[in-house]
């Protein structure tokens, strides 16, 4: 293969990068959470509101684009975009972004996401049946096939997967804890973390209750979270005066297949592979001239633990049915393989819908983490169907 | 019995499970459901099957279809015993399942009749329909061969 990479790679760089605090009731808006997070991340970056020409976000946001502009006073917006796919879609705001930026669209984009998924008007894993017959970009694809029979949370979803894979591969809750129990290892030390101070022991996993058998017990959900994040990305040429490290997006890729839904995606033949993810890391991973030995820190999307698991196989980091095995062993660890969210992921600090993993990733490689993992120069950030390399090195994978 | 048992207990009696959404693209397999029966959107052009419904053939791009009626029999292909987030229109926990059916697609479905120490993977399954609110229906599956006398819960 090893065709000419997209022209995009490399072109682009996070520069600034900010937040609200985490938490399960915020007490005010989405606007508001979002206004305080772009403001943060733009004064990280050295830059001000009237910089930014580019606005990129999730189809699901809440925060209208004119009432962000209006709001932080952006003076004029030449390119905005939004990301379908609901938390898969995460990453796909960096292969936005670092598109606009290198084709000239934007000199320099805000991706953010501002959300209430605990004290909103309903809760984000809650149980609604829909008004109409598909969500509208809110979650899944098909509420209509799902909702009569009771099918109606981001648990239930993912359970139904979940243990079609454990079937097959003879995956045991147990197995699927000992990432949990990693998780929130890195969530004690994280001050902004839900799990900060809050580490969890496998009996602890196996003594919480059943969300959906038999996968997915409490402690293998997300946690429910109020708060914003924002990410600034312009060029890399531009990047080099700006006071923070640069760090490039070195590739950026989505993969949406067909037959495959959004959360409620059944239909594709084999369950028990997350065939999205295998597409995406084969684009990763294949013009962009990145090797999984390059990644030093990954962050993947782990709404629900069992999706961890199945993304570390889709991904290569091993081989079918293997996850359970390279965890027991210490790999996501801090001196294992692949240091894995080591922020505490969404389960042990908190669910920006996936957004905050790309904040994570970036302090990383600033060197700047709470658990810092030495030398991490390249980091993979992917959330099923999307996600993006990211690295400190000059050029490519080497230095 | 307390007026708020009684009360209780007549909300049990009517279905609270929720109609289906009807759109111009899967009346047909809903208005089946009612008359007990178990239908698929067969390819005019090419014949294939395809579940759930789409105005066009992702194979052929034919728009026009046959309502193939199906046999009602499949396969556990997977399931989930669900016990929270809780909707009130459910009784908990709701056994949700993915059933691969012999003509080769699959439903988003419910087990009904089968203890949760039964349930496996692969086990052989036929409809049966449960009613919803607005008198509608869903097709959910019991093991074959189920005690008739048990009959659907």
């Amino acid at each position: 293969m090893s065709a000419a990479p997209p022209s995009f790679a490399g072109k682009a760089a996070i520069v600034g990068i900010g937040q609200t605090e985490f938490s399960r009731h915020a007490g005010r808006t989405e606007l508001q959470l979002a206004c305080e997070a772009v403001t943060a991340a733009l004064s990280d970056a050295g830059l001000t509101p009237g910089h930014v020409d580019g606005l990129v976000s999730y189809t699901v946001d809440p925060v209208e684009e004119t009432e962000l502009v209006r709001s932080i006073g952006i003076e004029e917006v030449g390119f905005s975009s939004r990301v379908p796919y609901g938390g898969g879609g995460s990453m796909g705001v960096l292969l936005h972004a670092a598109s606009a930026v290198a084709s000239g669209a934007a000199d320099v984009v805000v991706a953010y996401r501002a959300i209430r998924a605990r004290s909103g008007a309903t809760r984000f894993g809650g149980a609604k049946v829909a008004p109409t017959p598909t969500s509208g970009h809110a979650g899944t694809t098909a509420m209509q096939w799902c909702m009569p029979f009771g099918v109606l949370t981001p648990a239930s979803w993912m359970a139904l997967n979940s243990t079609r894979y454990m079937y097959q591969f003879g995956v045991q809750s147990e197995d699927i804890g000992r990432a949990v129990v990693q998780l929130r290892a890195y969530a004690a030390t994280n001050p902004a973390a839900w799990g900060y101070k809050k580490p969890m022991t496998l009996e602890d996993h196996q003594a919480s209750r059943w969300i959906a058998e038999p996968c997915i017990h409490l402690l293998d959900c997300c946690q429910e979270t109020d708060g914003s994040v924002a990410v600034v990305i312009t060029s890399r040429a531009r990047a080099g005066d700006l006071p923070q490290t640069p760090v490039a997006i070195g590739a950026a890729a989505g993969a949406g297949l067909f037959e495959q839904e959004i959360a409620s995606d059944h239909y594709r033949g084999d369950l028990s592979v997350m065939e999205g993810s295998v597409a995406l890391a084969r684009r990763l991973f294949g013009d962009f001239g990145f090797e999984r030995d390059d990644i030093d820190v990954a962050m993947i999307y782990d709404a629900f633990s069992p999706i961890l698991l199945m993304q570390l196989e889709a991904l290569g980091f091993c081989g079918p049915g293997e996850a359970k095995d390279f965890i027991a062993q210490g790999n996501l660890g801090p001196d294992g393989s692949l240091p894995c969210n080591t922020n505490g992921g969404l389960i042990g600090e908190g669910y920006i819908h996936g957004l905050n993993l790309v904040l994570e990733a970036t302090r990383q490689l600033r060197g700047t983490a709470v658990n810092q993992i030495r030398d991490a120069r390249t980091a993979l950030v992917t959330a099923s169907r999307t996600g993006a390399i990211l690295t400190t090195r000059e050029r490519g994978r080497h230095p | 019995m307390t007026a708020a048992e009684a009360s209780s207990t007549a909300d049990r009696s009517a279905p609270s499970r929720p109609a289906p959404l009807l759109t111009d693209d899967n009346a047909f397999f809903w208005e089946a459901a009612i008359e007990g029966r178990l239908v698929a959107q067969r390819c005019n052009g090419c014949g294939q099957l395809r579940h759930p419904p789409r105005p066009m053939c992702p194979h052929c791009h034919s728009l026009e279809f046959d309502v193939m009626p199906l046999s009602g029999r499949g396969s556990l292909y997977s399931y989930a015993i669900l016990h929270h987030p809780q909707h009130p229109a459910f009784d908990y926990p709701v056994t949700a399942a993915l059933v691969d059916l012999e003509e080769g697609i699959r439903l988003v479905s419910n087990l009904s009749g089968v203890e949760r120490s039964d349930i496996e993977i692969g086990m052989e399954l036929e409809v049966i329909f449960a009613p919803t609110e607005e008198g509608a229906a869903v097709p959910v599956f019991r093991p074959v061969g189920a005690d008739e006398l048990r009959g659907p819960s």
